[in-house]
């Protein structure tokens, strides 16, 4: 594997949630049908930019694990 | 050629679709220093985890034709559509995983033509891989000629500017990253493309009333063309006779033609989707990685049924402000139905995620063709007729060569679509026919070690000559003579075309079946030293002791068909 996919994963949808977020905040749309008068393009770039995180938090973890695994390894050795 | 766009896009729009090219274009970039062998271009060096080639076996499946086909057969069969996933899907993508990927990926073939070489012999591994790189041409040229009618149709776009565009854009991230690059944009594409529709499912159906009041909606529309109220919104219930469901099929043709021949066909033998699989980092990886892709493909109709179930609904209520633009015979044009339910509920913004997951899914499903197109071209037409004794490095080269090439054929294709349509139909009709004995072929091959290569060849002609008979001698419905079948003669009429392309697949099947037992019986054996790791019999076991339960095939399996079985009993 070359690098994680869940990087640009991570970041493409922490960005474009935020840009979702802004947008919603900033403009002034008519409510849509269905949305029951919520900012669907806040609430939705919300939860898209926590899932872009979620998946940053995850590429980190699994690098924590494998430096630390490396670590582990060369102290054996020593 | 610019029309009045149905959708006008803002500035918030185009941002996130440029953030999109930006970040495909970026991962192929990213991984081009990764490739150095053919092995890495063609098979990602055979190092992917379960969880990546899983998703991406999924996404490469999930072309576009899969989102507006799937939403418009959700508008016109209701609920029913289902069938295509939870009986022509799941379970043969279980029966890959549990029974056929130890031979595929034990095998070390890189190909599924090439594993033909090795069961068979050099002609059936030719014949499967000429007509699977004309396939895979046609079928992606149709794809991008329907995408940029779309986007055409949609946002009064330039057909000819928003083809290229995309072709490009995917032409790039491969040529660079060869199939690592497809399968990474796969994943991000594949999550793309739950982000975008998943807003307009839960938009929907908030506001028809939820579940309840989508099937009251639905029960209008079926008794207003003559069905029992429930036609829209049960799926097996009227499956009894072919006139009491508007798919105009029985349970028989169902569950042999669509979830046996034609599922089993297609998930068990297009080298498109098990490309992914054998790029899997081990046996175990390859052999989940389809198990992986069950659980999105298994809750998929959701998301692109349910708004094509929606769109009827609002449609027959009427007063909604929703209305689908006619054909021009004046009947409903329902490939429309996902941009339109996207231009009525998404507000700026959201229409711009919406519409980067559309095009997401078309270029999930071009890069896929591309991959697979190369990888055949290059390693079983190119290697063993033209140039044998080429370096890897001269492979590598032959590969990137060929994912121009393929990109610039299926342009030509999608030309070809739009001025000669009646060509591309009979061409894809001489490939369905090619196509629908072939799982006999690697069921027998895979299973019965007596087979051998006159037997799987003779028997693959003789199903595609079943298949063209039979069409021949058959009509749907109130068709005429011609492209739909019936240019022998007449001899059969089918209640609609869906019925008449399930026995065309059962019939090929079993014409192929039994030639290849008979005429395997009639010619040698092939030599039993030969087939180690490609039959069963001749196998070793796969030990499954010390493994954790949450990695062991057999269980996972069994896992989706519970989960499968629980939702066609939900929704009969």
């Amino acid at each position: 594997m070359q690098f994680d996919i869940r990087i640009p994963i991570g970041a493409m949808f922490s960005l474009i949630g935020a840009l979702l977020v802004i947008y919603g905040w900033w403009a002034n749309m008519p409510t849509v049908p269905g949305s029951g008068g919520l900012n669907v393009n806040a609430w939705w770039g919300g939860a898209m930019a926590l899932f872009g995180v979620g998946m940053l938090a995850l590429a980190q973890r699994a690098r924590s694990l494998r430096t630390r695994g490396r670590g582990a390894l060369t102290e054996r050795r020593a | 050629m610019l029309v009045n766009a149905l959708i006008h896009l803002k500035a918030i729009d185009w941002s996130i679709l440029f953030l999109y090219f930006l970040f495909v274009l970026g991962v192929g970039v990213a991984l081009k220093r990764g490739v150095r062998t053919s092995m890495d271009f063609f098979l990602s060096g055979r190092a992917m985890p379960a969880w990546i080639a899983g998703l991406a076996f999924m996404s490469a499946n999930l072309g576009a034709q899969e989102v507006i086909g799937m939403a418009a057969s959700g508008a016109k069969y209701g609920i029913a559509t289902s069938h295509f996933y939870w009986v022509g899907a799941i379970p043969a993508m279980v029966f890959l995983a549990v029974f056929m990927m130890p031979f595929y990926y034990g095998s070390r073939a890189r190909s599924v033509p090439e594993y033909l070489r090795m069961r068979f012999d050099e002609k059936t591994r030719g014949f499967n891989a000429i007509s699977f790189c004309c396939m895979t041409i046609i079928s992606s040229g149709i794809s991008m000629y329907a995408m940029g009618l779309l986007l055409n149709l949609l946002l009064g776009w330039n057909f000819n500017v928003s083809m290229w565009v995309c072709a490009g854009i995917v032409l790039l991230y491969v040529r660079l990253g060869g199939l690592t690059s497809a399968i990474y944009n796969e994943v991000l594409q594949f999550f793309l493309i739950v982000f975008g529709f998943a807003p307009l499912v839960m938009l929907g159906l908030h506001d028809v009333g939820g579940w309840a009041g989508l099937q009251a909606g639905l029960a209008h529309v079926a008794t207003s063309r003559g069905f029992a109220p429930g036609a829209w919104s049960e799926s097996w219930r009227f499956m009894g006779r072919p006139a009491a469901n508007p798919m105009g099929v029985e349970w028989f043709g169902m569950a042999m033609g669509l979830g046996f021949v034609l599922s089993f066909g297609y998930w068990c033998t297009d080298f498109l989707i098990i490309q992914r699989a054998m790029a899997a980092e081990s046996m175990s990886a390859a052999r989940r990685t389809p198990l992986v892709a069950t659980l999105p493909k298994m809750l998929f109709p959701f998301l692109v049924i349910v708004p094509g179930m929606i769109a009827i609904a609002l449609t027959q209520r009427g007063g909604s402000g929703f209305a689908l633009p006619a054909k021009l015979d004046g009947s409903p044009n329902f490939d429309l139905v996902i941009p339109m339910m996207l231009g009525h509920y998404f507000p700026n913004g959201l229409l711009g995620l919406g519409l980067t997951a559309l095009i997401a899914s078309f270029m999930s499903g071009m890069a896929g063709n591309v991959t697979a197109f190369n990888t055949v071209w290059t390693n079983d037409i190119y290697q063993p007729y033209i140039k044998s004794d080429g370096s890897d490095q001269h492979y590598l080269w032959m590969g990137r060569s060929a994912t121009v090439v393929g990109v610039v054929l299926s342009l030509g294709a999608a030309y070809l679509v739009s001025e000669f349509n009646n060509i591309m139909d009979v061409l894809q009709l001489v490939f369905a026919f090619i196509n629908a004995p072939l799982f006999a072929t690697f069921l027998l091959g895979m299973f019965w070690k007596r087979t051998n290569g006159h037997g799987a060849f003779v028997g693959l002609l003789a199903g595609t000559v079943a298949a063209a008979i039979h069409h021949g001698i058959t009509l749907p419905g109130s068709a005429a003579a011609g492209i739909k079948g019936g240019w022998l003669a007449l001899v059969h009429h089918y209640p609609s075309e869906m019925a008449q392309n399930f026995w065309t697949a059962i019939f090929a099947w079993s014409a192929c079946f039994i030639v290849t037992i008979l005429m395997s019986l009639a010619t040698a054996p092939p030599d039993r030293k030969t087939l180690a790791g490609l039959v069963y019999s001749e196998t070793p076991r796969i030990e499954s002791q010390g493994v954790r339960w949450f990695e062991q095939p057999a269980l996972l399996g069994a896992c989706a068909i519970v989960a499968v079985v629980a939702l066609n009993v939900v929704f009969w």
